[in-house]
């Protein structure tokens, strides 16, 4: 019975290297420009949530804020990162984008300390019981909302405009610009997206641990790296399956050979799969990368 | 020299090393994200057989080094079918694997740190990292430095050209390796004590971001992204705990005006040296 309850806790814990891996993905799959200002973005969102709760707001006017800020948090590593860099080598906006990650924990640190801080519980102690099985109400919500938005996102990649303007830039920029595309305007919007979903991510992070601090975001950032890199760099279906995949293989490799061996089984998984079958479990073995 | 000065210099002759093992692979076009991995090998291989055996510090590094390049070497034929992105992330990987195995070894006192008899002064280190740099000065003046720019720059046409593409990426990717280990094992001989922790996924990048900002495209850039990365942190000290927030809007702007890093061919011939 412990080790379905691992399998659970393991996909609870997925659903949030899903978000980033999906965040993730965008930027790589479509723009070549790994982000590392993603985990910033993502601690960002859930230490802004827990000052405003903190301070007497309510839950939604909080979440709303905090998201917000993940999105123009977002659009400003955009303005000076890949605005400024697109046409270099695909380095340099990297570089940038670690110094945004810099940034954000120590304006954090600055403003509220470099304590953790306890988040509140989403929901007083609610769980449903299957047999000896537990699962928080918070975690399945967390879980549920995780999956809406990436089918959302989806959505907005195969069926509206901007989705279709967004597919032609990751096929090939120039092209897109030529027929069209008013790139400059789209680039902004996945950039939108990503802060969002970052954002949510840590929203979920801090409900499931019930804890925010300026670096939590290092780990499970590198975390979505992997799961990125296991589903198919630039496939969101991939990010998804990654995401779960990387949630299960920490979960159980705490419960059969304890937690000094998670790095080796969650890293060792990534570098013999990018050896050997480098374009992950959904990307397409014809392009070097694969489009959405 | 005042202690907090000796301290501070002989962090930057580490960086110096560390950096230009960085350089050795991006000079080739890799971004080694898993330098940390190999520096960790060199410190602890180092400390390993200087505590065990009563090897003198100076054949330490050397055994450490070593070992760091045995291991580039072996890792660098599958690790080099990865290019691009893929390489970032394959060398990413390589880090943290190597980084947990080390909090598994219980030879080296796994999670618990791993202290280091040995210390070796200022001077030693110093002298050491001159050494390097010296090294790696003459290599930037010879061929070899060529092909690795031809290599990152087009790796097809310098096939053409009769380049070994091949080997020139296996001797940048085991040179980095070789030069990781030294750095790491200066390190363990002047902190007297090795974590697994220390050599984690941050420090790759930031030895990264030692090169990127001072400059790939000649030997002086990655010296100059060292000591700015030592330095300028320490002479904001004054500001305290604000110090990281403008270094990191620093390095922002620094890349939004000169992408291509601090130094460039393009300033140094202006300044009449040979680039």
């Amino acid at each position: 019975m412990l080790f379905v309850q691992q399998i659970v806790n393991g996909l609870m814990l997925g659903g949030i290297y899903v978000l980033i891996a999906v965040a993730f993905t965008l930027a790589i799959g479509i723009l070549n420009f790994l982000n590392f200002s993603i985990p910033g973005i993502f601690m960002l969102g859930a230490v802004v949530i827990w000052h405003f709760l903190a301070s007497g707001w309510p839950w939604l006017p909080s979440i709303l804020v905090g998201l917000a800020a993940g999105v123009v948090a977002s659009l400003i590593v955009e303005r000076f990162t890949y605005r400024l860099m697109k046409d270099s080598e695909p380095e340099i906006p990297l570089v940038s984008s670690v110094a945004f990650l810099v940034l954000f924990e120590n304006l954090v640190i600055v403003k509220w300390g470099s304590d953790q801080q306890r988040f509140p519980q989403f929901m007083a102690d609610f769980n449903i019981r299957i047999g000896e099985i537990i699962i928080g109400i918070g975690q399945l919500v967390s879980l549920a909302t995780a999956v809406i938005l990436v089918i959302a996102v989806t959505l907005l990649l195969k069926k509206t405009k901007v989705g279709r303007g967004i597919r032609a830039i990751g096929e090939n920029q120039e092209t897109a610009r030529i027929l069209g595309v008013q790139v400059h305007r789209i680039v902004p919007i996945l950039f939108i997206v990503t802060g969002l979903l970052t954002a949510f991510a840590g929203l979920l992070f801090a409900i499931n641990y019930q804890q925010v601090s300026w670096s939590m975001g290092d780990e499970v950032g590198l975390k979505g790296i992997a799961a990125m890199v296991i589903g198919g760099m630039g496939n969101v279906g991939g990010a998804v399956i990654g995401g779960l995949l990387i949630g299960l293989t920490e979960v159980l490799s705490i419960y059969f050979f304890g937690a000094n061996m998670v790095d080796i089984s969650v890293y060792g998984l990534l570098l013999v799969l990018l050896i050997f079958w480098p374009h992950g479990i959904l990307g397409s073995t014809a392009a070097p990368r694969e489009k959405l | 020299m005042s202690g907090y000065t000796e301290a501070l210099f002989t962090l930057l002759a580490i960086n110096c090393v560390v950096a230009l093992s960085g350089y050795m692979s991006l000079a080739a076009g890799q971004l080694n994200l898993g330098i940390a991995g190999f520096m960790a090998i060199g410190a602890y291989v180092s400390a390993f057989l200087t505590n065990n055996y009563d090897l003198p510090i100076f054949l330490g590094i050397i055994a450490g080094g070593a070992a760091a390049c045995v291991i580039a070497l072996l890792l660098a034929v599958p690790v080099l079918r990865t290019h691009g992105i893929y390489l970032a992330l394959a060398t990413f990987a390589l880090g943290q694997v190597i980084q947990g195995i080390l909090l598994n070894m219980e030879v080296v006192g796994a999670a618990a740190g791993y202290g280091v008899s040995k210390h070796a002064s200022f001077g030693f280190i110093a002298g050491t990292a001159l050494i390097v740099i010296a090294v790696i000065f003459y290599l930037s003046k010879t061929r070899f430095s060529m092909y690795l720019t031809a290599v990152k720059s087009d790796a097809i046409v310098s096939d053409l050209f009769g380049v070994n593409v091949r080997v020139t990426m296996v001797q940048a990717f085991s040179l980095g390796g070789l030069l990781a280990g030294i750095g790491g094992a200066l390190y363990g001989h002047y902190y007297n004590y090795l974590e697994p922790q220390n050599f984690n996924i941050l420090l790759s990048i930031y030895i990264a971001l030692y090169v990127l900002l001072g400059g790939v495209q000649t030997f002086y850039g990655p010296l100059v992204g060292a000591a700015v990365f030592t330095l300028l942190p320490e002479l904001l000290r004054d500001s305290d705990q604000w110090r990281f927030v403008v270094f990191a809007i620093a390095v922002i702007l620094v890349m939004a005006v000169r992408p291509q890093g601090l130094i460039t061919s393009d300033l140094l011939r202006r300044f009449g040296g040979r680039a």
